[in-house]
């Protein structure tokens, strides 16, 4: 139905822009990761020096496994409290199903950045949360742990990330066939079995959904480690910052963003892959 | 256990779906509240109630500033990716060229890596091009990285759109380039203002990716960031409360227009064959 004119017209601008200015980008990185810095120069000349720094050097592999322990932490939360909220609001909200929907949506939206400095003054040693036990008598000086700590990297982030690990949850939740349930019930399974057999199993696709996106977006954050982690919860993309900022070592920096590019394009590879197998048909 | 449309009690459900909503909405509470309290952020229970905090915002010309720098970003960043967007739905819905499907997960890409390796191949890409970084970097960052979003809605819209009308246009004798202005464009509306109202939104909050190509004038995230760094002060509460307010408006215009969400959309379209 389209002439041939046409569709060259609508392709070629964005293919142009996207390789100009998407994909030209990403092959730099990938190059710079080959190339390395001398007297504090870039040099280009092709070799694998900052993979077998990256490699023979155990710090950056602990803070690899540090960051991955923080994004499994975050994930695990994120389903924890992500997955009863969608399954309360699929099967019992009612009538009020919608507006509770909208209303998880809403703080998906909202700054990154608000979101985050909520916390930093909730956690602060002179914050809020200090300031709200010193009043009920619970602690008699400020608590000086829960800022600048793992554990507030991973608040923070379960906080970001439970509306989106529970958008894909929702979803295939609400896909499933209530006579499904219905069918189960009559069979005589009871709400466990039910829920062990039909629910979960046909979820699992919008499960492995989102918590991929939490993984992966965790795994690359540098925000939070600067914003409420402190030394302590360095994180493998925090230290690619500051590669490319007073360590000047953007060829190290672009080896490690290579890595963790390829991870994550390879768990998103994986889950979709398992996402398909599971799939409901 | 559930039928269909009735529903059941589940008290102890029912109570942690509460505990839920209100991790969620606690830090926003918290920054609100205290946004108005006269000793500042901590303490508690907050005091005495002041308009202080606006009051010094609204004379602080740098964060003035930074907003009109991060509209006139956002504002551009629309304009740039909604028309490639636009493009690329279009290819994607009805042109075959070679690499079709990579172009679509590399059109994809920015939406689901972290914003650090985008914000650091565009560096790269800005230095290799001579270009100094400024307000400029920062808006072709945006507008390219947000081509991901203004697809996936389009190409949603497009996928939804009835291509008789088309065809009676170009039967009836209408150039395609009529067609296009007269029934393509106009049956998009819809789809084309509610991502054009989430790019703005995205834009404006963007941090992970400015933060690597921003020259002297900061936007509006990055101005609350450099501030962070210098200590808390309720002042930031008060901005950031008029920010949730206006995302918040934002949002309620967006879901008026359009109820699913682009998480689930940029799935389907990735995991499309």
């Amino acid at each position: 139905m389209y002439s041939r004119a046409y569709k060259t017209l609508i392709s070629i601008p964005p293919l142009l822009w996207v390789c100009l200015f998407l994909l030209l980008p990403y092959a730099l990185m990938f190059a710079h990761s080959f190339w390395l810095v001398r007297d504090g120069f870039l040099v280009h000349q092709w070799n694998l020096h900052n993979y077998r720094a990256l490699f023979n050097n155990p710090l950056y592999f602990q803070v690899f496994l540090r960051t991955a322990r923080i994004a499994a932490s975050v994930t695990l939360c994120s389903l924890l409290l992500g997955y009863p909220l969608a399954y309360y609001l699929s099967f019992h909200a009612g009538p009020r199903k919608e507006l509770l929907y909208q209303l998880v949506i809403v703080p998906l939206w909202v700054s990154y950045l608000v979101r985050g400095y909520a916390w930093k003054t909730i956690l602060g040693s002179d914050g809020v949360l200090n300031g709200f036990l010193q009043y009920l008598h619970i602690t008699h000086e400020p608590v000086s742990f829960f800022l600048y700590s793992p554990f507030a990297v991973v608040l923070m982030l379960t906080h970001i990330y439970t509306p989106f690990v529970f958008l894909p949850i929702y979803a295939s939740l609400e896909h499933i066939p209530r006579p499904l349930l219905e069918a189960s019930q009559d069979l005589g399974a009871d709400r466990r079995a039910t829920f062990l057999r039909i629910i979960l199993p046909l979820s699992l696709p919008g499960l492995l959904a989102g918590a991929t996106f939490a993984f992966v977006l965790s795994l690359g954050d540098f925000l939070a480690p600067l914003l409420v982690g402190g030394p302590s919860a360095t994180m493998i993309a925090s230290i690619v910052q500051s590669l490319f900022g007073a360590a000047y070592d953007w060829p190290l920096g672009a080896a490690i963003s290579v890595c963790i590019l390829l991870i994550t394009v390879s768990l998103l590879f994986t889950t979709e892959r398992l996402e398909k197998r599971w799939a409901f048909k | 256990m559930t039928s269909g449309n009735s529903h059941q009690r589940a008290p102890i459900l029912t109570v942690y779906a509460a505990l839920v909503f209100a991790f969620i909405y606690l830090p926003i509470t918290v920054l609100i509240v205290y946004s108005f309290n006269r000793d500042g952020v901590g303490g508690f229970p907050p005091r005495h109630f002041t308009l202080d905090w606006y009051r010094q915002l609204f004379s602080d010309s740098a964060i003035w500033e930074s907003v009109v720098n991060s509209l006139i970003v956002a504002a551009a960043s629309v304009a740039l990716s909604l028309t490639l967007g636009l493009f690329a739905a279009l290819a994607l819905d009805r042109a075959s060229f070679p690499g079709k499907a990579h172009f679509r997960r590399l059109v994809l890409l920015p939406l689901i890596l972290p914003g650090i390796i985008t914000g650091l191949s565009l560096l790269m890409f800005a230095v290799f091009a001579g270009m100094q970084l400024s307000l400029l970097t920062v808006f072709l960052g945006h507008g390219t990285a947000l081509i991901s979003v203004a697809t996936t809605e389009l190409f949603a819209g497009l996928q939804k759109l009835d291509r008789a009308q088309e065809e009676a246009s170009l039967d009836l004798g209408a150039t395609p380039w009529q067609t296009f202005w007269r029934v393509t464009l106009p049956n998009l509306k819809l789809s084309l203002i509610a991502a054009g109202l989430l790019i703005f939104t995205l834009s404006m909050d963007e941090i992970a990716v400015t933060f690597f190509l921003i020259g002297r004038d900061n936007t509006l995230p990055l101005e609350i960031w450099g501030r962070l760094r210098r200590g808390i002060t309720p002042e930031i509460n008060a901005i950031s409360t008029l920010i949730f307010a206006v995302s918040v408006a934002l949002i309620v215009i967006w879901y008026r227009l359009r109820a699913r969400t682009i998480g689930t959309q940029a799935q389907e379209l990735l995991e499309r064959p």
